[in-house]
């Protein structure tokens, strides 16, 4: 562009007009440019599909106090914990100040003795131990994840290892008194 | 000499050139002649008309269906009929899909999701011939875009049954249809006048269903025209102004040279 | 102007590192062109930005297809129904495809016409000889992917051609085919090349036009630039005139991918590939019409009652030296001139050429019935008379129109606006 500006032309009134209609296609033309690009961008995101399978339904009932299941959600395992009262009791008693991320057991479930949490630890995407019996849980009694020694209380926080954060509730809905919708 | 070798050539390419005008319409007899209809669907500003998918959505579930799969569609894709999240749901629940293994290594069947396929009415092929004398009813996911002219096409061929024009008597298991190659189709006429009752009030007349299903079915095989249509507005619009720009630029830089 | 202008500190410290400010400055700047040039011959750049077109969809197409027999069908719709602006992609690969080979061919004839296959540029033809048969290989492989009836059939039917080699014909085919029919190990080969063939076609590309910097630009004069003021820089004369060319192209090819998107393609492609059941008229792709023409145009050739040449043989030879001809045509042709402009009989013959090269498509397009046989061997007969004998006696027997003096005289001494 620059060029065409320094080439000779004719009276200075033509060339400014000259500038301003290379200046303007120039501009027109990027536009299109980096418009066109967002087809090929947005082709690489999640698919319709994908999205569509992007919720879970999951029943609850035959579950029994104590048990837990796991359940696929989006590719990734989500922990479903029926919690006893005794683990109820112990993640709530907690003294919050020494927690590492510190968040109130109540506002990590809807109803008390169900525990949801994306089966994923946080610190580099190992899956935790503990969803059956006779695996290690850790001296919390949650999950202990095998890659690095991370371990969860019973309400899937972080309380011991590496792990920056606790166990991530995804979002989640009781459709029925027994049946959740993740997602 | 070189005169004449010039002549003789020319002669000859007319001469080709004049017999492809004879033979022209000679291959073309082969296809019957299919009408050309009038579709909301038709020009740069097509688009389907709501009401003729949601009637034609009703001739396919109630008519076609019991036959034909539409195994490309998502009961989710409904949702561009206008159709709400609770309706898809119920549409969908109306079939039901093998899923599994469960916990015991068992396969079940459950409700079919609006995330589900649409459930063709056979397993598989041999089953679908078994069950029809032979002859294999389509997926209809595809058939505007599979066949020549195909929404002009699938209206003739809805509309164009009868009795053979010479009076002679067709094989067994198949059926005289004017728009269809050859004429012998093995699919009985599918639509007789209220072969369905509309819910919303429009007469069942067989063109009408005939046209309601062609508009369903030219969107089952292209879902995208919509979109494309009005993306495409935007981009031949914004090139126009581009290319203007372009040729101005184009004269003004060669002006110098002039 | 040079890079040395160009003051920027870092621009200087990697030129002189790494030339390439330099070499683009030389190349698509400086390079000089002659002035003469018409709108014939922007289709080389609007070809290159084709293939480039082509390189990205189809890099993102491949992003989600699926090269196995029992999904490839069904995976190229989820890109049509699901994928974000998957359609778009698909239908700019497909028309994309078409686009190419229209833009090629006429590229290819305004060589013909203005005869810049001759010397010095027999290479930079030869190259682009080679890069239209790759392009004919990729499309043709292309063409088999979504697994349609066409595309396994027109497959089959290609492959098979194979198998008139004598001896070792069907140790060919099923070389090719990775067993005994098109099957699954088909298609992945067939998926893997058509990913590498277009990287190929780039290089070749880039041979073609080192090429053509290396012996420049012939012009619709046929004569050579002799000094400065035959020729212009390429910027901003032709950038100018090619950015003009591709909004006209890019509407073209637009209106097709939004508004006539199966306008180039067979209904037949989509039906999945049944291979128990042959669709009733077999064709290939509209630009491989005239060479399925010549394929299908020779009877078996007899000598005393017995077969010499069996027609699928003679039809295969005849198929590929309708292509391997081009290469020899700078030697065929051997007038000293260049343009049709001053070839008053080459010009005729060329358009009768070009009229038989639409003929033989038209006959490819039609079943091998009757009056179509007897055009596809008329057709076939004059396609190779002419570059065997025509070309040669008109290059020996024709007296040329006098040459202008330079470029520059013909352009600026009253024929003014002519390539504008």
């Amino acid at each position: 562009m620059t060029a065409k500006a320094q080439d000779t032309g004719a009276a200075g009134d033509d060339e400014t007009r000259r500038d301003f209609l290379l200046l303007t296609t120039g501009v027109v033309g990027a536009a299109g440019a980096a418009l066109s690009a967002w087809p090929f961008i947005d082709s690489m995101n999640p698919a319709a599909d994908v999205l569509a399978l992007s919720t879970t339904e999951v029943d609850l009932s035959p579950v029994e106090a104590g048990q837990s299941i796991t359940v696929v959600w989006r590719g990734k395992p989500v922990f479903i914990r029926h919690r006893s009262e005794q683990e109820i009791t112990a993640a709530r008693a907690v003294d919050l100040s020494t927690l590492r991320d510190p968040v109130p057991d109540e506002d990590r479930e809807i109803k008390p003795q169900w525990l949801v949490v994306v089966g994923i630890c946080p610190h580099l995407g190992c899956i935790p131990l503990g969803q059956k019996p006779g695996q290690p849980r850790g001296e919390w009694g949650g999950w202990f994840c095998p890659c690095h020694g991370s371990q969860f209380d019973t309400s899937g926080r972080i309380r011991k290892g590496p792990s920056p954060t606790n166990l991530v509730v995804p979002p989640y809905q009781f459709t029925e008194d027994t049946s959740i919708r993740i997602g | 000499m070189r005169g004449s070798l010039t002549l003789v050539l020319t002669l000859t390419c007319g001469l080709m050139a004049g017999l492809s005008l004879l033979a022209a319409p000679a291959a073309a007899a082969e296809m019957p002649e299919i009408e050309s209809r009038s579709w909301s669907f038709d020009g740069i500003f097509g688009h389907f008309d709501r009401a003729a998918q949601q009637r034609g959505y009703q001739v396919y579930n109630e008519v076609c269906s019991g036959c034909h799969g539409l195994r490309l569609l998502t009961y989710r894709n409904l949702a561009a009929l206008g159709y709400g999240e609770d309706d898809i749901k119920a549409f969908a629940a109306e079939y039901e899909v093998t899923d599994g293994p469960d916990d015991e290594g068992e396969m079940y069947q459950r409700e079919a999701l609006p995330s589900d396929h649409f459930v063709s009415p056979f397993a598989n092929t041999q089953a679908a011939r078994a069950a029809n004398n032979g002859a294999l009813p389509p997926d209809l996911s595809l058939m505007v875009k599979a066949r020549k002219n195909g929404a002009n096409y699938l209206y003739a061929l809805l509309t164009g049954y009868g009795d053979a024009p010479d009076g002679g008597e067709l094989p067994d298991g198949l059926y005289y249809n004017a728009a269809f190659p050859g004429h012998q189709i093995a699919m009985s006429a599918p639509l007789d006048d209220d072969a369905v009752e509309y819910t919303d009030g429009t007469p069942a007349t067989v063109d009408q269903m005939a046209s309601d299903v062609t508009t369903f079915l030219a969107w089952a095989a292209s879902p995208e025209m919509e979109e494309r249509k009005r993306l495409g507005l935007k981009v031949m619009l914004f090139l126009l102004v581009l290319t203007a720009l372009l040729a101005a630029v184009k004269r003004k830089v060669w002006s110098r040279l002039h | 102007m040079s890079s040395s202008d160009n003051t920027h500190p870092l621009v200087k410290w990697i030129d002189e590192r790494l030339p390439v400010f330099t070499f683009l400055n030389h190349e698509l700047r400086d390079y000089p062109t002659p002035r003469n040039l018409n709108y014939w011959w922007s289709f080389g750049s609007i070809a290159g930005i084709v293939l480039v077109i082509m390189i990205l969809t189809g890099v993102m197409l491949a992003m989600q297809y699926t090269a196995h027999v029992d999904y490839a069908f069904d995976s190229v719709e989820r890109i049509m129904r699901d994928v974000n602006y998957g359609w778009l992609l698909r239908y700019l690969h497909v028309n994309g495809g078409s686009m190419f080979f229209i833009v090629i061919y006429i590229h290819l004839f305004r060589g013909l016409y203005f005869g810049s296959y001759k010397s010095p540029r027999e290479i930079l033809w030869g190259l682009g000889v080679i890069i239209f048969l790759l392009m004919m290989a990729t499309a043709f492989m292309g063409y088999v992917l979504p697994w349609g009836q066409m595309s396994f059939w027109g497959a089959t039917v290609i492959t098979n051609l194979f198998s008139a080699i004598p001896l070792v014909g069907d140790s060919i085919v099923s070389w090719l085919w990775g067993g005994y029919s098109i099957d699954n190990p088909t298609l992945q080969r067939f998926y893997a090349l058509h990913y590498l063939f277009p990287f190929l076609i780039f290089a070749v590309v880039f041979l073609h036009l080192v090429a053509l910097h290396v012996s420049k630009s012939n012009n619709p004069l046929g004569i050579e630039a002799e000094g400065p003021q035959d020729s212009i820089p390429f910027h901003p004369y032709y950038t100018a005139k090619d950015f003009f060319g591709f909004g006209v192209f890019f509407l073209v090819f637009m209106g097709f991918v939004f508004y006539a998107p199966d306008f180039f393609g067979e209904p037949d492609n989509y039906i999945p590939a049944n291979p128990l059941a042959t669709p009733p008229h077999i064709v290939p792709e509209w630009y491989f019409l005239p060479f399925y023409a010549i394929l299908r145009a020779v009877p078996d050739i007899e000598v005393f009652g017995y077969i010499l040449i069996t027609a699928k043989l003679a039809g295969v030879i005849l198929m590929f030296g309708s292509i391997l001809i081009l290469f020899f045509l700078p030697w065929l042709d051997f007038s000293k001139v260049r343009s049709a402009r001053f070839r008053p009989i080459f010009k005729q013959f060329f358009w009768i050429f070009f009229v038989d090269c639409l003929v033989l498509g038209w006959v490819g397009a039609n079943p091998p019935e009757g009056f179509f046989v007897v055009l596809g061997r008329i057709g076939t007969a004059f396609y190779f008379a002419y570059f065997i004998i025509i070309i040669p006696l008109i290059a020996y027997f024709e007296k040329p129109r006098p040459l202008p003096e330079s470029i520059s005289a013909a352009v600026l001494g009253g024929k003014k606006g002519e390539d504008s």
